[in-house]
């Protein structure tokens, strides 16, 4: 359980991912935000209105799935960094994950690095497609990972070789 | 003999913001802070801040800092005195304030006190050994003086401060081999549990620190499960070898001051301790006091910030400054406020402040 462990549930999950239409038509934005906390930069961030204003500060974003064109921006906004783009369309058999990332150093274009889940364990390998890291994001990275299709739905961090907080 | 209007003990966000707003009325102030920058807790704090846009949210704490430090350094009625440590309140708003070893006098019409909070022990044996830190005080470490703590880290409560610092430990290239916290559940933001948690860090909750052991230095800890009454259960003891043991069990209002100065204080759990009584103003029983920030109840900075700008502007309207202007942000800044609060994290706050909040004695 998400309260006691730091990890969603699969039925938190369920509530917040896009349908299986929507991500076969190509990147969106996965908001896995699931508590009300006094809190917006999302929505302020998204440029298209995807992401739909707050009333009240605390609550939880709402994604216009159909509005959203997985840009990314709010990745790099969210204090929580909650945000990933899922592209399930990426290619034949591979989807493309963007993820925040805050670690030094930043892995290489083109480099291959182990796909961790939300608890942290090694699933498979993704390769770094791009990395971006514009003055605009303000020291949060988004790292552009491909990873098999079938963990699309599980890959949110990666572990770059030869990082201290590696050598578990 | 320092002379000025408002005089703001501590220069964290709220006692910036203060400055800031009282600053704009036109108001003489003399902002006194201890440490050698202004910022506060924010100059350690390199995580993006939550709240909204007014409170710069989506901005690192240490930039947030650099900001508030700037609009202060804009206005020439506002005066800084840094590194120097307020001693104590005396009768008709003298203040002695210590700077490099001289005690100056400081005699001031108003009084913000914005001093902040302090970070809690735990009681366990051998929490004495070197090698056992405040999570505060192993960020300032890492993020100040750039120095790592340790190799292996085990940390002790699983608010947002422990869930942070665990996190920038990890950038910081330390290992954070578990959180662990007493209560059933993660206290601080799931967003930032789920993030350290991904990073590989484990959270157990309902686990507390039996004992630390070592010879001279911290060598590990013994964890162990707690069951629904919070009694240790024998048996689930588990050794961790670790060079060092965080705790980040919550912080308590700094509130020796307002003590010292004879404010009505009452202890209130859900502030973090002895806060002052107020009004909605943040004016305590001693009608040239007033409080902002964690000193407050410990909150967060956002709060802090705004609570700073009510203080402020309270402060000079009741010196018959800023005139409708002021009356008009400081309405702005209570609605603001109560937008922060209004989710399930600000319901604590909310229960704390009904038993501190009241009318209390205006006639200075
Ligand atoms: C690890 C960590 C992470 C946090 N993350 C967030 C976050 O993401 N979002 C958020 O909103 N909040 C966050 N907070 C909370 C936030 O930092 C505090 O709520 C906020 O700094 C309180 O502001 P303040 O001005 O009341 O006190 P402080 O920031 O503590 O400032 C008080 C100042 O007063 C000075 N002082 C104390 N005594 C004296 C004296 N006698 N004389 C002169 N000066 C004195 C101190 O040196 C200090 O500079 C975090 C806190 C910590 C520790
Ligand atoms: S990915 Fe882009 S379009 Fe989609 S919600 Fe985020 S900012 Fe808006
Ligand atoms: S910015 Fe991130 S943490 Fe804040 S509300 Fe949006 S998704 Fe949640």
């Amino acid at each position: 359980m998400l309260k006691k462990t730091g990890i969603p549930t699969q039925a938190d999950l369920q509530e917040v991912y896009p349908r299986p239409e929507r991500l076969a038509q190509g990147p969106v934005a996965v908001i896995e935000c699931f508590q009300r906390i006094p809190c917006n930069p999302c929505a302020t961030a998204c440029q298209r209105g995807a992401i739909q204003p707050f009333e009240d500060i605390n609550d939880r974003p709402q994604l216009d799935v159909d509005r959203c064109n997985g840009c990314a921006l709010c990745v790099a906004s969210c204090p929580g960094l909650a945000i990933f783009v899922v592209d399930e369309t990426y290619s034949e058999d591979q989807a493309l994950i963007k993820l925040p990332y805050e670690f030094l150093p930043l892995p290489q274009e083109g480099k291959i690095v182990a796909a961790l889940n939300r608890a942290g364990e090694k699933v498979g390998e993704g390769i770094v497609v791009r990395v971006q890291n514009p003055p605009a994001f303000d020291r949060t990275a988004v790292i552009h990972l491909a990873v098999p299709r079938e963990l699309a739905s599980d890959v949110r961090n990666i572990l770059v070789e030869g990082e201290p907080h590696a050598e578990r | 003999m320092i002379e000025t209007q408002i005089a703001i003990i501590g220069g964290g966000p709220a006692g910036l913001q203060a400055a800031t707003a009282a600053g704009q009325t036109g108001a003489q102030v003399l902002l006194i802070d201890n440490f050698d920058r202004l910022g506060g807790q924010l100059v350690k704090q390199t995580h993006m801040f939550f709240g909204s846009q007014q409170q710069f949210a989506g901005t690192r704490g240490i930039d947030i800092a650099t900001k508030l430090a700037k609009q202060v350094a804009a206005l020439e009625n506002v005066q800084v005195m840094l590194e120097a440590t307020a001693l104590g309140i005396y009768e008709d708003g003298v203040l002695l304030v210590e700077q490099h070893d001289r005690v100056h006098k400081v005699k001031a019409e108003r009084i913000i006190v914005a001093v902040g909070a302090s970070e809690r022990m735990l009681a366990f044996p051998n929490n004495d050994l070197p090698g056992v830190y405040g999570a505060g005080a192993a960020q300032t470490l890492m993020n100040v003086h750039g120095v790592k703590p340790g190799h292996r880290v085990l940390m002790v409560g699983a608010g947002n401060i422990g869930l942070i610092v665990s996190y920038q430990m990890l950038q910081a290239g330390v290992e954070v081999v578990g959180i662990v916290e007493a209560a059933p559940t993660i206290g601080g933001y799931l967003v930032h549990a789920a993030k350290v948690r991904r990073a590989g860090v484990p959270i157990y909750t309902s686990h507390t620190v039996k004992e630390a052991y070592g010879e001279g230095v911290v060598e590990g800890a013994i964890i162990w499960q707690l069951d629904e009454n919070w009694s240790p259960i024998p048996g689930t003891e588990r050794d961790v070898a670790v060079d060092v043991i965080c705790l980040a069990v919550g912080l308590s209002p700094l509130s020796d001051l307002l003590w010292q100065a004879g404010c009505e204080m009452a202890y209130v759990p859900e502030l973090g301790g002895s806060v002052a009584v107020r009004d909605e103003l943040l004016r305590t029983s001693n009608p040239e006091i007033y409080v902002a920030g964690d000193v407050a109840g410990v909150e967060e900075a956002s709060s802090a910030m705004v609570e700073g700008r009510i203080a402020g502007l309270g402060a000079a309207l009741s010196l018959g400054l800023g005139g409708e202007t002021a009356f008009k942000h400081l309405q702005e800044a209570r609605e603001q406020l109560t937008a922060l609060r209004s989710g399930p994290v600000g319901e604590k706050i909310l229960a704390g402040l009904r038993r501190v909040e009241r009318e209390v004695a205006t006639d200075a």
